[in-house]
């Protein structure tokens, strides 16, 4: 039999599991990756030539980082490595990669997607002001070039990685003015019989905010947010909320960082013509897998944040799992014993994945009712008021339709940043379901393909 | 599922800018109509198609239809409220070599009797009056009025107007069955919306086939979409609609710039189309050739990104040309499909032209080179169900 052709996408936490799976098997797969080096986002390596130890890169997280890095180093020469390259497209069978101006097509018997999350964003009165960054640019900044976005930073959202971040920001000096969840503390209560499905990081999440609050950062929750304020050429100067107690406040600030939790980069997915799903839970729509990564698209795998939010220990085991599934698919039968262990801890993993959704909530009130001045698209300009307009007036009714009609999505982003939001503004003026106006159709290429691209080279024979 | 049968004096089967314009037209004449839409209006063709309201390089005879339509979109904030983004920018052909050059001034005097006016321009003179030519191309042909529009808001404002001014527009109703029953079509819906009308006009695009087929009159047409693409938004500078011009199939591309800044392109390969799932999906490869063909015409091009990339479902008649008319063998029967990818711009003056032929009998724009007894063969059905 020949040798597989297997690609992963990703060398983050589940992409370097993966591909480790694969070479254990005795499969050299090629490793694709947007990155110049191995780690994903939150095992970002620094530069080469950078010196800062592991620990003050990664915190209480350092041994895990440096296990997948030397993990990675290990299987360095027994893969085809493809740093700084995007997967631009897929189609049935082949996956269109380009570096530079360099393309190739490189054909497939299994494709491992393990592409990653961003975070998810909702829009805000100023938030296309200069100095908003999202919550993990602003910890991008720090890790990889030890950047502060700002001298004096507001934190504004909700989710784990809201308290993380600012809490990094603290340890490496930086001034945080003020920490805003949009999500009430009782949900956190709530949501403790599912969190404790992982102790140690319910443990560790606490004692970051018990360490803001003991550095004198104003940690509000259950707050609203109202504006930012700045000029176009000055940038952000402060920002405004409504606290739990329903009275105004206002935190000076040079730059905020937002974020409402994660979404997962689904692109490839789509292009691959994975089957989606509406998850009602997070109120978004994801690919359909099994339990162990398998999309509906034969020999298409998701795996890792690209395919629920699990983090990155979860990632980690779901970037192996799908790899046993292909290889399982490929006739080359891994142990039957590891994949059960790996779906018992995927099952913890995804009971505290529910539990940070329950604690934590994507709040979509906020966004179906935000003013009509507040921009929601900001590649394209397009404000709460005009979507309404296009709602209301031309009767888009599926955001596919709204975007044909007033460019909503159109932008560099494609939607990746407003589309959630976008979505939560159409539904609420067309008085229908979230899922009822569906989502927005990804269309190639993943990310902005430079024009200067060239034709592929000839097809590689592994 | 029965619903009462809606009555009109005409029922329209598809609501691409061809429907949706003659639903318009037909209400301004005075006809009751129904119109009825498998998706949403201007999904398909009419939707994601290049925008292009550019007269020179058509089939001559196809001219007078295109001067009536160019009319039309001149006036139409005056008829439907809105200007779906038209702009008479003016549209330039370039070639590559001197023996094309030749043809296009030839298709340039002929057209001059067809009532259109080209400016040719050869050697230096295309690039200076266009300085983002590169090097290779040695000549061209303008055409100062013609222009671009905004496929994505042409057939919906079209739609909209239809309705306000009386029209019956349904969307999400899928006809599934076309009767003609003693003097009246009967036709039928998935979700058992019946339309009854004396006339029937059928405007489905790369469907139509299936449909003129059933009444015994069938086209050879086949489903193709075309490969689009945008780049990101650069200072506004690009003002004709350009096009390449070549008897090479894979260096025909062009491309025009919104006043947004945005440059949408297309050209070069078709891709495959699938008319049960109603989409078609560009191929990578046919993108990666566009922008190596547009890097020839204009190099800066090269600077700018690919945003997002695009395609549809289009129908070409084995000819190159429309079917559009009346049926050669069911009164009362009338088309207007398979634009085989140059219908944008005829759009709005398809559908005045029908709406003139159903509603007087005849019209004062020649279309007889359009109409299908061209492909007579079978013998005439009365119609059939189409699932």
């Amino acid at each position: 039999m020949a040798e597989p052709r297997v690609i992963v996408v990703g060398a983050g936490p589940a992409g370097v599991r993966a591909a480790e799976a694969l070479v254990r098997s005795g499969v050299t797969p090629i490793v694709i990756d947007e990155g110049r080096r191995d780690g994903g986002q939150i095992y970002r390596r620094q530069p080469e030539g950078f010196t800062r130890p592991y620990a003050k890169l990664y915190g209480t997280e350092a041994p895990k980082a440096q296990s997948l890095h030397q993990a990675f180093e290990q299987l360095r020469a027994r893969i085809d490595y493809r740093p700084d390259t995007l997967a631009w497209h897929v189609r049935p069978r082949e996956l269109h990669v380009v570096s530079g101006t360099r393309t190739e097509v490189l054909p497939f018997d299994a494709l491992i997607v393990c592409s990653g999350a961003t975070d998810r964003l909702m829009p805000v009165p100023g938030w296309e002001l200069a100095g908003c960054y999202s919550m993990g640019a602003a910890q991008i900044a720090l890790k990889s070039q030890a950047c502060s976005i700002g001298r004096r930073v507001v934190f504004m959202g909700t989710g784990p990685l809201l308290y993380l971040v600012a809490s990094q920001y603290v340890k490496a000096g930086a001034q945080v003015q003020a920490v805003l969840d949009t999500s009430p503390a009782g949900l956190r209560v709530k949501a403790l019989a599912r969190l404790a499905a992982r102790p140690g990081v319910l443990w560790h999440g606490l004692k970051l905010v018990a360490g803001l609050r003991s550095a004198g950062v104003p940690v509000l929750t259950g707050i609203t947010p109202l504006a930012i304020a700045g000029t176009p050429e000055g940038g952000v100067t402060g920002i405004r909320v409504r606290d739990a107690g329903g009275r105004e406040r206002a935190f000076d600030c040079d730059a905020v960082g937002l974020g409402y939790h994660l979404r997962a980069e689904t692109q490839l997915a789509d292009l691959a013509r994975c089957e989606f799903r509406f998850d009602a839970e997070s109120r978004q729509w994801l690919p359909a897998i099994d339990e162990d990564g398998r999309s509906s698209v034969r020999g298409v795998y998701l795996a890792g944040d690209g395919a629920r939010i699990l983090g990155a220990d979860g990632a980690e085991a779901a970037g192996k799992l799908a790899a046993l599934a292909a290889l399982t698919d490929l006739a080359r039968f891994p142990s039957d014993e590891e994949m059960v262990e790996l779906r018992k801890t995927l099952q913890v993993m995804d009971r505290f994945r529910r539990g940070l959704i329950q604690a934590f909530p994507w709040p979509h009130e906020m966004a179906a009712q935000l003013p009509d001045h507040a921009v929601v698209c900001r590649c394209e300009s397009i404000s709460a008021g005009d979507l309404r307009r296009t709602v209301r007036e031309l009767g888009a009714c599926e955001m596919n339709r709204a975007k044909a009609l007033c460019r909503v999505g159109m932008g560099r982003c494609q939607g990746r940043y407003c589309g959630h939001s976008a979505a939560e503004v159409v539904a609420h003026a067309a008085q229908l379901p979230i899922e009822q106006v569906g989502r927005l159709r990804g269309q190639g290429p993943v990310k902005p393909l430079a024009m200067a691209a060239l034709q592929p080279v000839q097809e590689a024979t592994p | 599922m029965t619903k009462p049968p809606i009555a009109a004096d005409v029922v329209i089967v598809g609501g691409g800018l061809m429907g949706a314009s003659a639903a318009f037209f037909l209400r301004r004449r005075g006809k009751s109509v129904v119109l009825l839409e498998r998706g949403l209006v201007g999904q398909q063709a009419s939707g994601v198609n290049f925008g292009n309201v550019r007269r020179q390089g058509r089939y001559l005879p196809q001219l007078p239809l295109a001067h009536r339509s160019r009319d039309i979109w001149g006036r139409l904030p005056q008829l439907i409220g809105e200007d779906a983004e038209f702009i008479p920018t003016g549209h330039v052909r370039v070639v590559y070599t001197e023996a094309h050059l030749a043809a296009v001034a030839k298709y340039a005097a002929d057209a001059k009797g067809w009532g259109l006016d080209l400016e040719i321009l050869g050697g230096d003179a295309v690039r200076k009056r266009f300085p983002f030519f590169g090097p290779e191309v040695v000549g061209g042909s303008y055409a100062p009025v013609d222009g671009h529009a905004n496929p994505r808001l042409a057939a919906p404002a079209f739609g909209r107007a239809a309705k306000r001014s009386g029209a019956q527009v349904i969307e999400n109703c899928e006809v599934i069955d076309i009767q003609k029953e003693g003097t009246d079509f009967r036709v039928t819906a998935k979700d058992g919306t019946v339309a009854k009308a004396p006339a029937a006009l059928l405007c489905s695009g790369a469907w139509g086939g299936a449909m003129s087929a059933a009444f015994g009159e069938p086209v050879p047409i086949q489903p193709n979409g075309p490969t689009m693409a945008v780049t990101e938004p650069v200072p506004y500078g690009i003002i004709p609609v350009v096009g390449v011009s070549s008897p090479i199939a894979h260096e025909v591309v062009y491309f025009r710039q919104i006043k947004r800044g945005n440059i949408v392109f297309g050209g070069g390969r078709r891709n495959p189309a699938y008319l049960d799932e109603r989409r078609a999906q560009v191929t990578p490869q046919f993108t990666l050739a566009q922008l190596h063909e547009l890097r020839r015409v204009a190099p800066a091009l090269s600077k700018l990104h690919v945003l997002r990339t695009w395609s549809g479902v289009e129908g070409y008649v084995a000819d190159d040309i429309p079917i559009m008319g009346p049926s050669a063998k069911v009164s009362g029967l009338y088309y207007a499909f398979g634009f085989c990818g140059h219908g944008f711009q005829l759009g709005p003056g398809v559908g005045d032209v029908m709406a003139e032929l159903i509603a007087t009998g005849s019209t004062t724009t020649p279309i007889d080179p359009f109409h299908i007894r061209r492909f007579a063969a079978a013998p005439a059905r009365t119609g059939a169900a189409l699932a």
